[in-house]
């Protein structure tokens, strides 16, 4: 690219570079910084370098609980929000014709409308007094107040699912529509059902996808403490929030270093795999 | 996207129904959402019954809210200020130019879009803290704009695929230098993805809890406000402001996707909304 000098490459990369690793690096090695530091009995935070954070991490058995519980609910949620995303991208991608542009955009919406709503939404609905519990006693389906609608691991994953299922569908169906329309013609020229149709051309050129929508959907649930907090109660509690309130009322910045640089590595772990995955899977 | 794409094959009936179950799940709590902000009876209980305008008016009698949208709409401006300022060099940058580090500098500067919000938040929070910064509306501008800068830049580079590099080449040939030619060829070109992209950074910075959570100083954002009264008690006035950003963000969001859209036109596939598409 002979037409691009040296001064128009610096003048192109320079500017975001410099602003990236002052605002991005640079507050994440602090982030490694502080992971190796404690906090004084003042509540001051001391600059001793030692491996204590992730000591507690390893043998207070709660970090490794409430880590797996999040795991589950974030491959709950990636699980349903793919159940619900891919369907309906295939409906989308392979049959509509006259209002596809309408029905994609009704699917965009939700995704880029406020968090806080919608979570929001569901607190109103679920919860004793809620719309579905006046709902069910109105129809006299049920006498008394379902309780575990809200507050509990059930309302975290229902609302993030509903988060998350716009996520899913995107990726899935740019991948859907990317796939040549001749090669399923010609599929079903050849006799395959369109089941195997399905199963043998299209499914595995929406691979990426599929990977692409998943990784979104798990990694954003897992580093999730919104919806815990709206919906979750004691019992919904996620690894994020452990990790706020070591930067609110528990103040132990040093230890909630420990956890988000742990989450960060898991984070860039999973992406990095993903990715060679992906590699090897692709058939282009 | 033609009508070739069906084959003249219907819909299985299943998919069609599991379809609008989909949407159903999709819209449905928002709906509640919406209807119950006229309910008389406030939040809860089924039917609604005896619709008000009563929460509305409530709504915009309260000034401590409108102060907070303020702030917000200031924040957003400035985010977006940034987030394009930067976004638009980078795209340039990871669409033309080949350069050592490269592929590290994609993946830095796309990682806040797929890293959870609060990584970033608490990062930026003890920069701060050892930068000696006050907490502060700034501070959530500088993190809205370091964190929206992955946003722009996928939406520019997206606009820049589909750029004609003949016109630049042209204009580059015929003796213009690469400034004039940005200014004259490139930019303009690209003015509806700069919308675009300014639009929907606008939208997802008016929205943003995750990363504002930890950098906010005395000044309240919206989003933060309704959470912290969220925290002392749902109110019905909460619906009614809910259902106004509800409708304010569907404008912005459809009016982007008719900007995005109108730079695809004559290509037969529909725009790649994530970076899978980078």
């Amino acid at each position: 690219m002979s037409m691009y000098t040296r001064a128009y490459k610096a003048a192109v990369a320079v500017p975001p570079l410099l602003w990236v690793v002052v605002f991005l690096l640079l507050p994440y090695s602090i982030l490694f910084c502080y992971s190796f530091w404690s906090v004084s009995p003042l509540q001051v935070i001391v600059h001793s370098w030692n491996f204590d954070n992730y000591r507690e991490l390893l043998h207070n058995p709660i970090y490794a609980l409430v880590l797996f519980r999040s795991m589950r609910i974030a491959t709950t949620v990636t699980l349903l929000a793919l159940a619900l995303g891919y369907p309906l991208a295939y409906c989308l991608s392979f049959f509509a014709t006259k209002r596809k542009d309408l029905l994609y955009q009704l699917v965009i919406i939700p995704l880029w409308v406020s968090y806080l709503v919608r979570g929001y939404a569901w607190k109103t609905i679920l919860g004793s007094d809620g719309v579905l519990n006046g709902f069910l006693q109105y129809f006299h389906l049920t006498r008394h107040p379902v309780e575990f609608f809200l507050y509990s691991p059930f309302a975290v994953i229902l609302t993030l699912t509903h988060i998350y299922t716009p996520f899913t569908f995107l990726p899935i169906y740019a991948s859907l529509e990317h796939i040549p329309r001749n090669l399923v013609e010609a599929s079903h020229d050849l006799g395959a059902s369109p089941f195997k149709t399905f199963w043998r051309v299209v499914f595995p050129l929406s691979i990426p996808g599929v990977l692409a929508g998943a990784t979104f959907a798990f990694v954003l649930t897992l580093g999730d403490f919104l919806a815990p907090l709206l919906v979750g109660g004691p019992s919904g509690i996620m690894i994020s929030n452990i990790v706020v309130s070591l930067f609110g009322a528990a103040y132990n910045w040093p230890l909630g270093a420990a956890i988000s640089l742990c989450m960060l590595l898991l984070v860039v772990g999973l992406l990095t795999a993903v990715e060679r995955l992906e590699k090897k899977l692709s058939y282009s | 996207m033609t009508s070739a794409d069906t084959n003249g094959r219907k819909v299985a009936p299943w998919l069609a129904a599991y379809s609008a179950m989909v949407y159903a799940f999709l819209y449905l709590p928002i709906l509640v959402l919406v209807i119950y902000s006229f309910n008389g009876q406030g939040i809860g209980g089924f039917p609604p019954r005896g619709w008000t305008l009563n929460w509305y008016s409530i709504l915009f009698a309260d000034a401590g809210l409108w102060s907070t949208v303020l702030n917000s709409l200031l924040v957003a401006i400035a985010g977006v200020g940034i987030s394009i300022g930067l976004g638009l060099p980078a795209a340039l940058a990871l669409d033309r130019t080949g350069f050592p580090g490269k592929a590290i500098f994609r993946r830095i500067v796309l990682l806040p879009l797929i890293l959870p919000g609060i990584i970033t938040g608490l990062s930026l929070l003890m920069f701060f803290v050892a930068a000696g910064m006050k907490l502060s509306l700034r501070t959530i501008v500088l993190g809205h704009g370091t964190a929206l800068i992955s946003v722009a830049t996928t939406e520019i580079f997206a606009g820049l695929q589909k750029l004609d590099r003949a016109q630049e080449e042209a204009s580059l040939d015929l003796g213009a230098n690469h400034w004039k030619t940005f200014c004259r060829v490139t930019l303009p070109n690209l003015r509806v993805s700069i919308i675009a992209a300014a639009l929907l950074i606008f939208t997802l910075s008016m929205d943003e809890i995750a990363v504002s959570f930890f950098l906010i100083g005395r000044e309240n954002t919206l989003p933060l406000e309704i959470w912290s009264r969220l925290r002392r008690g749902i109110t019905p006035e909460l619906n009614a402001i809910s259902t106004l950003i509800l409708l304010f963000s569907i404008a912005l969001i459809v009016l982007w996707y008719r900007l995005r859209t109108r730079t695809e036109r004559g290509s037969q596939t529909a725009p790649a909304l994530t970076p899978a598409g980078m």
